[in-house]
């Protein structure tokens, strides 16, 4: 690389010249866009060393537990830039999601220092930091000698930002007072429909803009479409099929998972609203959901939207996403709509799943792990991954200010931008935070499955888990 | 030539060698012992303690209260309901199966020994890896089994996702597995009878039916029962094809004791009724081991006797 293509790689960086003249001046110059590119990163990679020393923990080894997420890959993708900046070494172990939280739970159950950092999701440190096992990042937030300048923490989304943090205090206010940054918000998932519009056109169908749209489309699909199934939700046997569209429309009806009275916690999933919604869910999967909907994750929902079997989901836009690429039959064909399942809702309430970045506790790289963690939720990389890679969704506002990204995402993904626009504004965690999450959570998924195979009646159900739920909390002395 | 006297051992080292002996010799079997006693008193010690590993503040010893929660939830009776159902189940499907195969195996020839081998392709399949075989094979909308079905006219028919037919699902993929477990050890023992009762038999003219219940069975019974014995351990202790279908659901419909411990343990955090669990589990196949063991004595005595 001569010295005039990194001169221009600089000046573009420094905000000198706009992308567009770069673009030419890299042409005129006869430089490929391979070696751009490369100039580009180094340039950006120069102007963060400028005003911090990145070089601090030249030398130490750290340890990453990655999930197998495309997260994940654009990070592996880039790590090069990261090693070049700091002069530290990584290396990582990655698994499939299956086992991943079990390693990360057995690792840090057996107070292990061989990882550093970890993926994690907001619901995990609930467990993970009252056990003491995670680093409060509100230190070093707020320490200069260790936070660059350049990192913009305010440019991570408000919302994110609260919901990774809790002060451990069984149903106090996510990112409330004394709340301790348990996690950095990594990438997010919103909760939203997205259709295969050859079927939505075939059939004349507006993508639904509430239940009771929801309902009448799947089953229309369901029955005029000559295969696929109406919608795709989640159903296995755990809390995963609770936390996405599921509690999303729940949450926009304007129920709650708990109600605080005298400072415990008490099941609020028996109200008579709660019963009215819970029975148009359970219908609208009887109806038109898939057949052995009690075994599906969110692999079973994305791929067959990919592969043509449903006509739409309610689940992660992210999923939709990447069901829209690659190799999946269906790649170009889909479509995203916002939803607010309840009509008179001002708009979705979108309950969010947060891929986050967490550290040990028992990790003896402290300091050098939270430079890691800088530079991965930092605007270089995440903006690296949304415009070479597929970080969707960014969780840094710049970067969803991105013109590229934007021209990107608007060109490939209908829909996607504006359902993101309408949607992230009250887009959040709804659920209470407190320690029993799973158990309790994992307990309504099965119920909600006993409904939908009609071994119990949805209002006999929903009492019978609110009277479990209210025991297990009075055993663990918090309800 | 000077002759020097021999240089004998010290009488008292030798004696000291010679009591020390049995020690130094059993010391490997108690070093393994410790590596088993340990990890299985620290369980039985979490399972005296309230203890969430996400509510460190909370641990405390409640002494045989965790058991007493145990045993007054509904929950608990499920899971010890379906898990001896699926025991039962499998292991007498299983037990018929692998008799029947044998019993037709038993012969040596050339085709039944590479039949035989062939049989034994199921047992060497990981369970987790068949049970999202069987996953894929059972899928209503392109699995082979539901089209199969369909050409029986059994329509909609829903296996692992549905509470009514999921228990019907997760055994017919144990039976697949392991079968071959049990045919393959009764062929054993059956290739191992001695000949003269059956060809003594047979030159007698005794009917085939009396054979198989008189001689055959009574003959066969130790390998039965050690048969029965492991597959009975292992059946009661599910958990890989379980949970690989169906997590333990639809509902609570196929929440066996190690789904259930797992879930408690690596989902939950809460070490004391994950702990609780595993005791009980442990005390359920001591019991069923014992029973087997005894019986087993009993035949080997009679046998002796005969």
């Amino acid at each position: 690389m001569d010295g005039k293509t990194r001169d221009i790689a600089r000046r573009l960086i420094r905000g000198e010249i706009g992308r567009r003249e770069a673009l030419k001046a890299f042409a005129a110059l006869g430089v490929t866009l391979g070696a751009a590119e490369i100039a580009l990163n180094a340039a950006a990679t120069e102007a963060l060393a400028a005003d911090f020393d990145w070089k601090k923990h030249k030398g130490t080894k750290l340890k990453l537990l990655l999930n197998k997420h495309p997260y994940a890959d654009a990070m592996i993708a880039d790590l090069d830039n990261f090693k070049a900046l700091t002069g530290m070494e990584v290396s990582y172990d990655i698994f499939p999601e299956d086992v991943y939280f079990d390693k990360v739970t057995a690792a840090l159950s057996a107070r292990s220092a061989e990882y550093d950092v970890f993926m994690t999701g907001a619901y995990q440190t609930w467990q993970y930091g009252p056990a003491g096992w995670l680093v409060d990042f509100n230190d070093y937030l707020k320490d200069p000698s260790r936070t660059a300048p350049t990192y913009g923490w305010e440019d991570i989304l408000p919302n994110l930002r609260a919901s990774t943090a809790w002060s451990g205090v069984p149903g106090a206010p996510l990112g409330g007072p004394g709340a301790h940054q348990w996690a950095i918000p990594w990438g997010f998932e919103l909760n939203n429909i997205t259709y295969n519009r050859v079927i939505f056109d075939k059939l004349k169908l507006s993508p639904p803009r509430n239940m009771n749209e929801l309902l009448e489309v799947a089953a229309k699909i369901t029955r005029d479409a000559g295969g696929p199934y109406g919608i795709g939700v989640r159903g296995s046997r755990s809390w995963a099929t609770i936390h996405p569209g599921f509690l999303s429309a729940y949450s926009n009806y304007g129920q709650r998972d708990f109600r605080i009275e005298g400072g415990k916690l008490k099941a609020a999933m028996n109200t008579p609203e709660s019963k009215q919604f819970h029975k148009l869910w359970v219908e609208m999967i009887q109806q038109s959901g898939p057949k052995n909907w009690a075994t599906y994750t969110w692999y079973q929902v994305g791929t067959d939207l990919g592969a043509g079997a449903s006509g739409m989901i309610y689940d992660a836009d992210i999923l939709g996403y990447f069901m829209n690429g690659g190799d999946n039959r269906e790649h170009g064909h889909l479509a995203y709509a916002a939803f607010a399942a309840n009509p008179a809702a001002k708009g979705p309430t979108s309950n969010v799943w947060i891929w986050s970045l967490a550290m040990s506790n028992f990790s003896r790289n402290k300091d050098a792990g939270w430079f890691f963690i800088q530079w991965a939720s930092g605007t270089d990389h995440l903006l690296f991954g949304a415009r070479k890679r597929d970080m969707v969704n960014p969780v840094r506002q710049s970067i969803w200010n991105d013109a590229e990204f934007q021209e990107r995402i608007k060109n490939g993904y209908p829909g996607y931008l504006e359902q993101y626009q309408a949607t992230a504004p009250d887009a959040k965690i709804y659920f209470t935070p407190q320690p029993l999450f799973f158990n309790l959570t994992t307990e309504w998924a099965a119920t909600l499955q006993r409904m939908v195979a009609r071994e119990v009646g949805v209002d006999e159900g929903l009492d019978q888990l609110a009277e479990s739920v209210n025991r297990q909390l009075r055993q663990a002395g918090i309800g | 030539m000077t002759a020097s006297a021999p240089t004998l051992p010290r009488p008292r080292s030798r004696r000291l060698a010679r009591r020390a002996l049995p020690y130094l010799l059993s010391l490997p079997a108690l070093l393994v012992c410790i590596g088993i006693l340990v990890p299985f008193f620290t369980a039985v010690w979490y399972s005296l303690e309230r203890y969430n590993l996400a509510m460190p503040m909370m641990r405390s010893f409640v002494g045989p209260a965790q058991y007493l929660d145990l045993l007054t939830d509904p929950d608990f009776w499920q899971t010890v309901k379906v898990s001896f159902i699926y025991a039962a189940a499998t292991v007498g499907i299983e037990l018929l199966l692998g008799l029947g195969i044998a019993l037709l195996l038993r012969e040596q020839s050339r085709l039944n020994n590479v039949v035989s081998v062939v049989l034994l392709l199921p047992l060497m399949t990981a369970p987790a890896i068949a049970s999202l075989m069987w996953k894929l094979m059972t899928n209503p909308n392109f699995g082979v089994l539901s089209w199969l079905v369909s050409l029986l006219g059994v329509h909609d028919f829903r296996w692992a996702s549905d509470p009514r037919t999921a228990m019907f699902t997760v055994v017919l993929v144990d039976v697949w597995v392991y079968t071959p477990f049990m045919m393959i050890l009764l062929l054993a023992g059956l290739r191992s009878l001695p000949r003269q009762p059956f060809e003594a038999a047979a030159l007698d003219g005794v009917p085939a039916h009396f054979v198989f219940f008189r001689i055959t069975l009574p003959m066969l019974s130790p390998y039965i029962i050690t048969a029965t014995l492991f597959r009975l351990l292992d059946s009661i202790q599910q958990f890989d094809i379980v949970y690989a279908m169906t997590q333990g659901g639809p509902g609570d419909a196929l929440m066996l004791f190690q789904v259930r411990a797992y879930l408690d343990f690596f989902q939950y955090t809460n070490v004391g009724t994950s702990a609780a669990l595993m005791v009980i589990l442990w005390a359920i196949t001591y019991l069923l081991s014992n029973l087997f063991i005894k019986q087993w004595l009993k035949l080997r005595e009679r046998t002796h006797h005969a």
